[in-house]
């Protein structure tokens, strides 16, 4: 192994690959719920020509290769569970190019979502991307491996449908490009008119390649941006709500928020409204839309807009959102894990009923989000647990809390986003027999080595 | 102070990774994580390390203590944290400093540093009668005079801190105002000892100093620099210090409002480094800007990063002299050299010693020495007074 370890110093340099305990230590948990697996190596390419040798010295030494972001999906997608490398992607850091008329971006495979935003705000202040709202450190690339959402996937979609590229190291080592970029310089297409290939590798949690670089579809920035907040206590109402609402087809984004703290919103939902707009009469017309769409439920006193305070409003558009990471610090324990179904609206009482159930069962803090995607096709649900990291019982009824939760969304038709390994085989239990045997074959033709992420996606 | 209760809160950090980042996100603005990148060299991954390290789970050990010492408290992470224990960031880093202490557990440069201090008053092992060498006959604090100019280790000891302590007396002896040195008699502040967790030695230097600010009837304390501004402000009360504290841009700024100074004419690009004791840690921004912009002509040029999100120099903590952070272009001094040039200015100005050391060597291991000076905000001041 200590060949293995010289040979990583010799592709990416000494101060770039460590051994140590600290290092394998930190890496080898994230602040979730998983229990920890720790790295043999700890190492930070800058190159895709370094991350091509470190994938072929790991074929070479047959040792499993874990990229990461930042490790921020918090269900444990980049503890090593097997050991092995774990690769730092974080400093192939580049912004590339943006094509302005084209609207897209080409970044490197660690570029982080914050660094993107600042670098338009500078450069291209009349564009943007679909922040998530996950801390700022979360990678483009991380995220769309996950399916992530964003401001922008109650209009456009989750974060990967929005990838207009890829450049991947394959798990053989060799480089390869995927979309538009295969065939020209320009990256304005993942698939179409080709084969789309990028499937092979977005939401496979680094399973069947590693992304070097990422082209981004980027949208107009609106010089104004505002929040409408929408509160009834009926959880049914809240589909026709979304809707009404989607409907009109006005709206950047849809996000709806119950949590039991402070106590005042207890039983309340909250419909976030984001809009945005280039001038005030435009602002306006959006808002009497909001207001036309959900009047009938002020006049049935069902529910109805809640005046929001200028100095209250810079939290809802916040980008990051800080207010969601503080979560964490609800039980003063600095832990909290969400995971959940992207599903049906349809769902959403039942779904906050089990949240809530699970909660009372567990004594556990809650907190629910949903965000609306892509126009009201579905909607990505969060259940979320707080949980003190110094109280291994708490952790231990969150984690049962979760599950269970799980369980239930997926018999409710639900597919749970960014499973855990647990629940990827709770996946895999029901997924269609043959569908399981494409991603197995597409995994043992890609990965024949196995080294890739493993236990991930891995049928039993 | 949290120092104490550390071990009961430290798990409470997330490691969101807000601590990286300035307020724009632009980059990274932890001084030590921007230099190593390891996510464990960041504010999350010493906490992390530092619980792990209290639940037993990982041994101490020469690296562990590296990554801990490597912070140089710069405060960014408290500036940045989106928790509501954000202020108590630093003294939980300071607390397990402090264990390591007790338990003998510690870097061998950091070791260093305390037997100097303990053993000659100052980190550089320079002898105590050749504290006030640099002093030329400067006036010794008598009773009547109205400040104390304090001018701690660097301003005694270091070549570069020694040109501020020389600048200062000859502009506060033109502006005529009333004051005095402490010469052989000075002690270490002790804000970086404090810093680097060594709480004993700290109170046992904050109380000779309070003591001798007591028996010569000192009311008025002006600090050549940040560090010791913050500790005598900060830290001394809980040692029953009883006296005004004043860094010297404070001073200097009330003396040009004043007219008792009147720089003149001027015609030089300048930009200008926030020191975090004074920035961050004490909240002064604006009088360091204003004295250079009293000074007609010049044009005062931001770097991208600037005041609560200024980028640290490196030198915190002790690290002007352990150094834990050199040895590779990404040490936080080469960047933030680097990044004073792009601004155009023909000088960086600085308000602290520590800057001044960290930044000049920078300039020079960035090859920009002929294009970039390093200077001083009193040099510079005195610089363009007026010719007697």
């Amino acid at each position: 192994m200590s060949d293995v370890y010289e040979a990583l110093q010799e592709i990416v340099g000494k101060d770039y690959v460590s051994n140590q305990i600290e290092e394998c230590y930190f890496y080898g948990r994230d602040p979730g719920l998983m229990p920890p697996h720790e790295p043999d190596y700890v190492v930070m390419p800058k190159t895709t020509e370094e991350v091509q040798d470190i994938v072929k010295l790991a074929n070479r030494e047959k040792v499993p290769i874990t990229p990461k972001g930042a490790g921020l999906a918090l269900t444990g997608l980049v503890i090593p569970q097997r050991g092995g490398i774990l690769l730092d992607m974080k400093r192939m850091d580049e912004i590339l190019e943006v094509n302005e008329k084209a609207r897209y971006v080409i970044v490197e495979g660690g570029t982080t979502h914050a660094a993107l935003m600042s670098y338009l705000i500078k450069h291209y202040p009349h564009l943007r991307h679909s922040v998530p709202d996950s801390p700022p450190i979360a990678t483009v690339v991380a995220n769309a491996v996950i399916h992530g959402k964003g401001r922008l996937t109650q209009q456009r979609g989750f974060n990967s449908d929005l990838v207009s590229g890829l450049e991947v190291v394959l798990p053989t080592g060799e480089i390869c490009r995927i979309g538009s970029c295969a065939v020209s310089q320009y990256w304005f297409s993942k698939g179409p008119p080709l084969p789309d290939l990028s499937g092979l590798f977005l939401g496979w949690f680094g399973t069947t390649g590693i992304i070097t670089k990422l082209g981004m579809k980027l949208y107009p920035c609106k010089k104004i941006r505002d929040v409408m907040l929408f509160l009834t206590d009926k959880a049914e109402l809240v589909p026709e709500v979304i809707r009404k609402l989607t409907h009109t087809e006005m709206f950047e984004d849809i996000v709806i928020t119950a949590s039991p703290i402070p106590l005042r919103f207890k039983g309340n939902f909250y419909i976030l409204v984001f809009m945005t707009a280039d001038s005030d009469e435009e602002l306006e017309f959006k808002k009497k839309m909001a207001w036309d769409a959900l009047w009938v439920y002020f006049e049935s006193r069902d529910g109805g807009f809640v005046s929001i305070t200028p100095d209250m409003k810079p939290p809802f558009l916040a980008m990051p959102s800080k207010d969601t990471t503080r979560f964490a610090d609800v039980s003063k324990g600095g832990g909290f894990e969400y995971g959940g179904p992207v599903t049906p609206i349809d769902n959403f009482p039942i779904l906050i009923k089990k949240l809530e159930e699970k909660a009372e069962a567990y004594k556990l803090f809650y907190a629910s989000i949903a965000r609306v995607i892509d126009g009201g096709h579905s909607m990505g649900f969060y259940f979320s647990y707080t949980f003190n990291r110094a109280n291994p019982d708490e952790m231990k009824r969150a984690k049962k809390a979760l599950h269970e939760a799980a369980e239930f969304a997926l018999e409710e038709g639900g597919v749970i986003w960014k499973p855990n390994i647990n629940e990827q085989q709770m996946i895999m239990e029901r997924i269609d027999p043959n569908t399981l045997k494409l991603m197995t074959s597409i995994k043992q033709l890609l990965d024949p080595n196995g080294i890739m992420n493993p236990g991930n996606w891995e049928a039993k | 102070m949290q120092q104490k209760d550390y071990a009961s809160q430290i798990h409470r950090c997330f490691r969101c990774g807000y601590c990286k980042f300035p307020t724009d996100y632009s980059s990274f603005n932890c001084p030590s994580y921007r230099r190593f990148r390891f996510d464990s060299y960041s504010t999350g991954g010493r906490l992390w390390l530092i619980y792990a390290w209290l639940k037993g789970e990982i041994e101490w050990s020469e690296h562990f203590a590296e990554i801990l010492y490597a912070c140089t408290t710069c405060k960014n992470c408290t500036e940045q944290c989106p928790m509501k224990f954000a202020p108590d960031i630093v003294d939980w880093i300071v607390g397990a400093r402090n264990d390591m202490v007790e338990k003998g557990k510690i870097p061998a440069r950091v070791a260093r540093f305390f037997e100097a201090v303990y053993g000659y008053g100052n980190p550089f092992k320079q002898l105590r009668s050749d504290r006030a060498a640099w002093a030329n006959g400067t006036k010794k604090y008598t009773a009547g005079d109205e400040y104390l100019l304090y001018v701690g280790c660097l301003g005694s000891y270091d070549e570069n801190g020694q040109k501020i302590a020389r600048c200062m007396v000859d502009i506060l002896n033109a502006s005529g105002l009333s004051f005095g040195i402490l010469g052989e008699e000075e002690e270490c502040c002790g804000n970086e000892i404090y810093m680097l967790g060594e709480t004993g030695l700290f109170e046992n230097l904050a109380e000779k100093n309070t003591l001798k600010f007591k028996e010569l009837g000192v009311s008025k304390v002006i600090t050549l620099c940040p560090h010791g501004y913050n500790a005598m402000k900060n830290t001394y009360p809980a040692s029953d210090g009883k006296f005004e504290v004043y860094h010297y841009t404070q001073i200097l700024n009330d003396l040009i409002k004043k007219n008792k100074i009147k720089p003149r004419q001027a015609e030089v690009r300048i930009t200008y480094q926030d020191p975090c004791f004074l920035g961050r840690y004490n909240n002064i921004y604006d009088e360091p800007r204003q004295i250079l912009q009293s000074i007609p002509g010049i044009e005062l040029k931001e770097m991208e990063r600037n005041r609560q999100d200024a980028f640290c120099c490196g030198g915190g903590s002790g690290n002007f002299v352990n150094d834990l952070l050199a040895g590779s272009v990404d040490s936080p001094a080469r960047i933030r050299a680097r990044e004073a040039y792009e601004t155009g200015a023909a000088i960086l100005a600085v308000a602290c010693p520590s800057c001044l050391t960290m930044l000049t060597d920078a300039v020079k291991a960035e090859d920009l020495d002929d294009r970039l000076a390093v200077k001083d905000i009193s040099q510079i001041l005195q610089e363009f007074l007026p010719v007697k």
